[in-house]
């Protein structure tokens, strides 16, 4: 494979993946939606109730819908990452899979492709919702954003390889469904993007742990200190660890030779 | 067949196709779902310039070869040639010598029919310039040119069918593998179809490969192979395999080649 078939290749899925986001009107608003019902309703109505104290990045007092934006972009992202992965598992399905892991395209190239074009669409629908949230009196500070940029690739990617690694595992759609569920849901309550660890550690000592564990968290905290301005080095090496980890299972999963989800699925 | 065009890595050279290799080998090709062995020790090699028909009854193995053949399975027990690179260590130069005809259809339903072209020719490496000449071709060989800019799902059966023709097509594959493309096709779309992969093979030198379950779809000076529960149990001109068969036609040399002698109907 040579450098200009790489790009032209890697340019052709971006392409693709973002022909069918225009396409899907319904998927972009989902995606803007949802976190916007958590910041305007949900986060409004804690607003008035629930006082946070000064914690990193934070430098002084912030109100419940500053502190919840950053969960809430990690939520787009962690939404987009499993849209993409079942996007795969309906691309496996429909047949078209097969046509993209015929090409003579290592599959691992094909893997980062598909995960960087989901990312791609996921920091889209990041942006918009940060212009969106400033427009209803939640500003960022503008000197974050840039340097988020290259955050949300990397937490993007990692989210996506999660998803990529369990579409490589479930054999059907609708099982997918169901794991999706069973995986978003728990991803998501269990990490900082609603609370603090120390206002979960106050509630359930179990529940702080769990969402030690959770990669997860540590998507939003990245999150949250890069839009601040500060480092947070642990949240980058689990970030990494995850894409790397994760990452190499999709790869492993998706390879034949190891039984992967191609593997096995024709009629004989 | 010609050196490819549009592609740096496929000029003359070490990937460009030679007419004197044989397009397609096949050794000692084995590969088990588990414990159940669905293709047992088979060898073969494709002629270019021809159609080679697989036939075999459902469940027999063609699926599952076309699988290994595209790499999408991988067994360790046996190998496989395309245009002299080795599937197994040269995964790349051997599957860009490769045009796939999927049984289930392929194309991006929400695209255009020029979009999932040009998609396509994209991970095979052409340019944008070789890829819209490429297009234009493809799109009148197949009768098809005023429909480049309609979406696929505005497209009948047939038309996809005919545009999944092209998109294998799309790099000047040496060997065009079609795994029962008929399926679902009106008679007037299949008799298109099998008329055009004889052109394809006569006309541009192509070695088509073509796997059915359909006596009819064999025509009688294409190269047979027929497979029966994993194992090549007859191979040759259609002739030949009737007459060894002792048969009087290819239906009736089919039966007796794939059907147990008690099962038959007398």
């Amino acid at each position: 494979m040579t450098m200009s078939h790489a790009s032209r290749a890697l340019l052709a899925i971006l392409a693709r993946e973002l022909l069918r986001f225009v396409q899907q009107r319904g998927r972009f608003l989902a995606a803007l939606v949802r976190p916007l019902i958590w910041l305007l309703v949900f986060a409004a109505g804690f607003r008035a109730s629930l006082g946070l104290s000064i914690i990193p990045p934070y430098e002084t007092y912030i109100t419940y819908d500053v502190y919840v934006v950053p969960g809430l972009i990690g939520m787009i992202q962690l939404f987009s990452g499993m849209q993409n992965s079942l996007s795969m598992v309906y691309d496996r399905e429909m047949g078209s899979m097969r046509v993209l892991l015929s090409t003579p395209l290592p599959r691992g190239f094909l893997l980062i492709a598909r995960m960087f074009s989901g990312t791609v669409v996921s920091i889209i629908q990041v942006y918009a919702f940060i212009l969106i949230a400033a427009f209803f009196g939640t500003p960022l500070p503008s000197s974050g954003l840039l340097p988020l940029l290259p955050v949300l690739v990397l937490t993007g990617m990692a989210l996506s390889a999660l998803g990529m690694f369990l579409s490589s595992r479930v054999r059907q759609l609708e099982n997918f469904a169901g794991v999706m569920n069973f995986l978003i849901f728990p991803m998501f309550f269990l990490s900082t993007a609603l609370y603090p660890l120390w206002r979960i550690r106050e509630g359930s000592v179990t529940l702080y742990h769990l969402c030690q564990y959770n990669p997860f968290t540590y998507v939003v905290e990245l999150i949250r200190f890069t839009i601040y301005g500060q480092p947070n080095l642990p949240a980058l090496g689990v970030v990494t660890a995850t894409l790397v980890i994760f990452g190499a299972a999709a790869l492993i999963g998706y390879t034949p030779a190891r039984g992967g989800p191609t593997a096995g699925r024709a009629a004989a | 067949m010609e050196a490819k065009s549009g592609r740096e890595d496929t000029a003359p050279g070490p990937t460009a196709y030679d007419r004197a290799q044989q397009p397609l080998v096949v050794e000692d090709l084995s590969y088990a779902y588990g414990k159940r062995q669905a293709l047992s020790e088979n060898s073969f090699s494709l002629t270019p310039g021809r159609v080679t028909a697989l036939l075999g009854p459902n469940g027999a193995g063609k699926t599952t070869l076309f699988s290994l053949i595209t790499g999408l399975f991988d067994s360790r027990r046996g190998e496989i040639e395309i245009a002299g690179h080795k599937l197994r260590s040269n995964r790349s130069k051997a599957l860009s010598q490769l045009g796939i005809v999927f049984q289930a259809q392929t194309l991006d339903l929400d695209l255009t029919v020029d979009q999932n072209l040009r998609y396509f020719a994209a991970l095979r490496g052409l340019s944008r310039t070789a890829a819209r000449e490429r297009i234009a071709v493809l799109l009148n060989q197949i009768d098809l040119a005023g429909h480049a800019r309609t979406k696929v799902r505005n497209l009948s059966g047939g038309e996809r069918r005919r545009v999944e023709v092209a998109r294998a097509l799309i790099d000047q594959p040496a060997v065009l593998l079609l795994d029962e493309p008929s399926t679902g096709l009106d008679i007037a779309t299949r008799r298109w179809l099998i008329e055009h992969l004889h052109y394809l093979a006569k006309e541009e030198g192509i070695c088509v490969f073509l796997a059915t379950h359909l006596v009819d779809e064999v025509a009688p000076e294409d190269d047979l192979i027929v497979l029966n529960k994993g194992i090549i149990v007859a191979r040759g001109k259609v002739d030949d395999v009737v007459r060894s068969a002792g048969a009087a036609t290819l239906d009736e040399a089919f039966t007796r080649l794939t059907i147990a002698p008690e099962e038959q109907s007398p």
